[in-house]
């Protein structure tokens, strides 16, 4: 059993959705962002989506955006992200997801970095930019390596490529709920229940959904229709609230357990 | 050059790949969006009403076609090939971005979307797409830095005064990047029913094939015309290189004969040893970015570099993907003109032929006179003149302190 259905499996049993929680590494300096993970794993999310700073993220609104900037500015590498993930490794058993766009992949290179992730602790790779028509590029190596790719749907996905995209997936699909980039919103589309139905039906593995959402009564309701909620812009947004970075780091954890309560 | 016959009239493949560059490296919830474009082009363009319309447009809106124009005291002058300029610096609004914008505007109101929306740098493809869009009747909405704003006065009042919503971006350097963001992101709200003009031949599939196509007018035009005026084609095709819209346009037609040298010239700054250039082919390496592969300008971490040349229309750290696929089969050759050579080609080109160029296109003018000399008095350069230099008389006067 991976990690990943180690997770699921004792969220059932527990009777509550998983609790996905995206982090900018290095943002705002890489042992601060380090302190966050382990106070955000210690106050239950679930999965760690490990956001990897690019410049030209395409997906991402102006809160992830930003986080990006200023880890870039502090000089976080992929290689630093890497180590940090080994290191945070030896406290948690939690699935770890690298969360990248394709280039700073590329540059690294990709048999190298699937070696590394792999002894490293990261369990899987959701490269944003890559969608289905391009996932041969990466699938052999990580395969072959054991690296799980975490698939995306949209709202605008048409079912039969849904299909496609959900066929063979491992570890979790990832549903974006709202049009738009990454960043918290004040409602769910209407819509919301009748697209994740149609997605867990053809899944092979449990379907998580994020985008768009903040406070935990939103993740509750998600977490309806969903097997699990991913948050990110509004932890992200939850750090610049106090300059102190403990104090900031508390407030976050605090954030993160009323969310991880929301889904119980 | 290659002496292999290439095919070139099926480029991109379907998945939007040339060679192995290209493709559409998107977010899944782009997907959709882009096979929309992808399927309403294809479509629409095979429709003798939408084919009418942008051939009209182009006749009398633009003044198509833009002559071609054998300069003579500027040859007599480098004493050897005699050059040529296709003069895209005639057309309405002053430069070859008309072309794509009437397309993509045109394309925009028959998919029936509502808005169409860009971002801009120095303001010309904010100024070319806001002219489409008052023309068309589309609404539009122009993204810009708040530095670019108070420095391009001339191109935020064009503008505002042809009616364009003119998004002032205030976030990170408040310059083209911090644009682009902020016009995607408004963009991706609403995919469906917003348009993303690009503002040449690269980002994901279609774009690429798109652009070039609505530019490769230029190429068809300056072919039969220097078939009429010289009873032959040119030895060689220059155009210059940022992005890739106008040397594709003119390209386009030329790639299948063989004999004709076809040159891309990009941007070496303040010199290549300097790293100060925005010279992607000659000095990049293979990666992704927005959307797209291609040779970019990048770290060793993947990030892309800051880039600079004197014209800002070029400085782009990728390059569209068919010119990397030109330059790997080896039958377009790509070289460099740094700043100085640049404004030279302006002075010269100026004070000879009284053709003020703009700075992007005075780095071709400036290749063919470095080689013209070297050629025999027979041969004949073809350059594209892909816009005209009002815009850059200011900074001319400055960095040249001419009173």
């Amino acid at each position: 059993m991976n990690r990943f259905e180690n997770i699921f499996a004792q969220c059932r049993r527990e009777n509550r959705k998983a609790l996905v929680a995206y982090v900018t590494a290095g943002n705002p300096n890489l042992p601060v962002s380090e302190k966050l993970i382990r106070a955000v794993l210690e106050s239950g999310a679930d999965i760690l989506e490990l956001g990897v700073p690019f410049s030209d993220p395409m997906a991402d609104g102006p809160v992830i955006q930003k986080a990006g900037q200023i880890a870039l500015r502090a000089g976080t590498t992929l290689p630093d992200i890497i180590a940090m993930a080994g290191r945070l490794r030896q406290h948690t058993d939690k699935p770890m997801v690298l969360f990248s766009y394709y280039n700073v992949m590329l540059a690294y290179g990709l048999e190298k970095l699937a070696r590394d992730c792999v002894a490293n602790g990261i369990d899987a790779w959701l490269t944003v930019d890559v969608p289905l028509e391009e996932r041969e590029e990466i699938r052999p190596t990580a395969e072959r390596a054991g690296i799980v790719l975490i698939p995306l749907v949209s709202p605008a996905t048409p079912p039969e490529r849904m299909k496609t995209i959900v066929a063979g997936a491992q570890g979790f699909v990832y549903y974006i709920t709202v049009k738009g980039v990454t960043g918290a919103r004040t409602e769910l589309p209407a819509d919301l229940s009748e697209h994740l139905d149609t997605l867990r039906r053809l899944s092979p593995v449990p379907v998580v959904a994020g985008f768009g959402i903040a406070p935990p009564e939103m993740a509750a309701t998600t977490g309806q229709y969903a097997d699990g909620v991913v948050v990110g812009s509004a932890i992200v947004r939850s750090m610049e609230q106090y300059a102190d970075h403990d104090q900031a780091i508390a407030a976050t954890a605090a954030f993160v357990h009323s969310l991880a309560d929301a889904l119980k | 050059m290659s002496p292999k016959k290439q095919e070139f009239a099926p480029m991109p493949d379907k998945n939007g790949y040339f060679g192995k560059y290209g493709g559409q490296y998107i977010p899944e919830n782009l997907k959709q969006a882009m096979d929309d474009i992808d399927h309403a082009y294809e479509e629409i363009i095979r429709r003798q009403d939408f084919q009418d319309e942008l051939d009209y447009l182009f006749k009398y809106y633009v003044g198509r076609p833009s002559p071609i124009y054998h300069c003579r005291r500027l040859s007599a002058q480098c004493g050897g090939a005699q050059i040529y300029l296709k003069r895209e610096d005639l057309n309405h609004t002053g430069a070859h971005k008309i072309n794509h914008c009437l397309g993509e505007a045109l394309l925009a109101k028959y998919m029936n979307k509502t808005k169409v929306i860009a971002e801009t740098g120095a303001g010309q493809h904010g100024v070319a797409l806001a002219t489409a869009c008052a023309l068309v009747g589309i609404k539009c909405e122009i993204h810009m830095g708040e530095i670019d704003i108070q420095k391009e006065h001339p191109n935020v009042c064009k503008m505002k005064i042809l009616g364009a919503d003119l998004i002032s971006v205030t976030r990170g350097t408040k310059t083209l990047k911090d644009a682009v963001d902020s016009a995607f992101e408004e963009y991706l709200r609403n995919p469906k029913d917003f348009f993303y003009a690009i503002g040449s031949v690269v980002g994901p599939h279609p774009f690429p094939k798109m652009v070039r196509d609505f530019q490769s007018i230029v190429g068809r035009e300056a072919r039969e015309q220097f078939l009429e005026l010289t009873g032959g084609l040119p030895d060689a095709v220059l155009a210059c290189v940022g992005g890739g819209s106008n040397a594709m346009g003119i390209f386009t037609a030329f790639l299948d004969d063989e004999n004709v040298r076809l040159i891309g010239v990009e941007p070496a700054g303040h010199g290549l040893e300097t790293g100060e250039h925005a010279a992607s082919i000659s000095k990049g390496t293979e990666g992704v970015i927005h959307g797209f592969r291609c040779y970019l300008m990048q770290n060793e971490k993947g990030e892309p570099l800051p880039v600079y040349s004197i014209a800002s229309g070029l400085d782009y750290p990728g390059v569209g993907p068919q010119h990397c696929y030109l330059k790997d089969i080896e039958r377009v050759e790509y070289v460099t003109i740094d700043d100085k050579e640049c404004l030279d080609a302006v002075m010269t080109l100026s004070q000879r032929e009284g053709i003020i160029p703009a700075l992007e296109s005075a780095h071709a003018v400036a290749y063919a006179m470095k080689i013209a000399g070297d050629l025999p008095r027979e041969q004949t350069l073809l350059v594209n003149l892909s816009g005209r230099g009002d815009k850059d008389l200011d900074f001319i006067m400055k960095v040249l302190d001419i009173n």
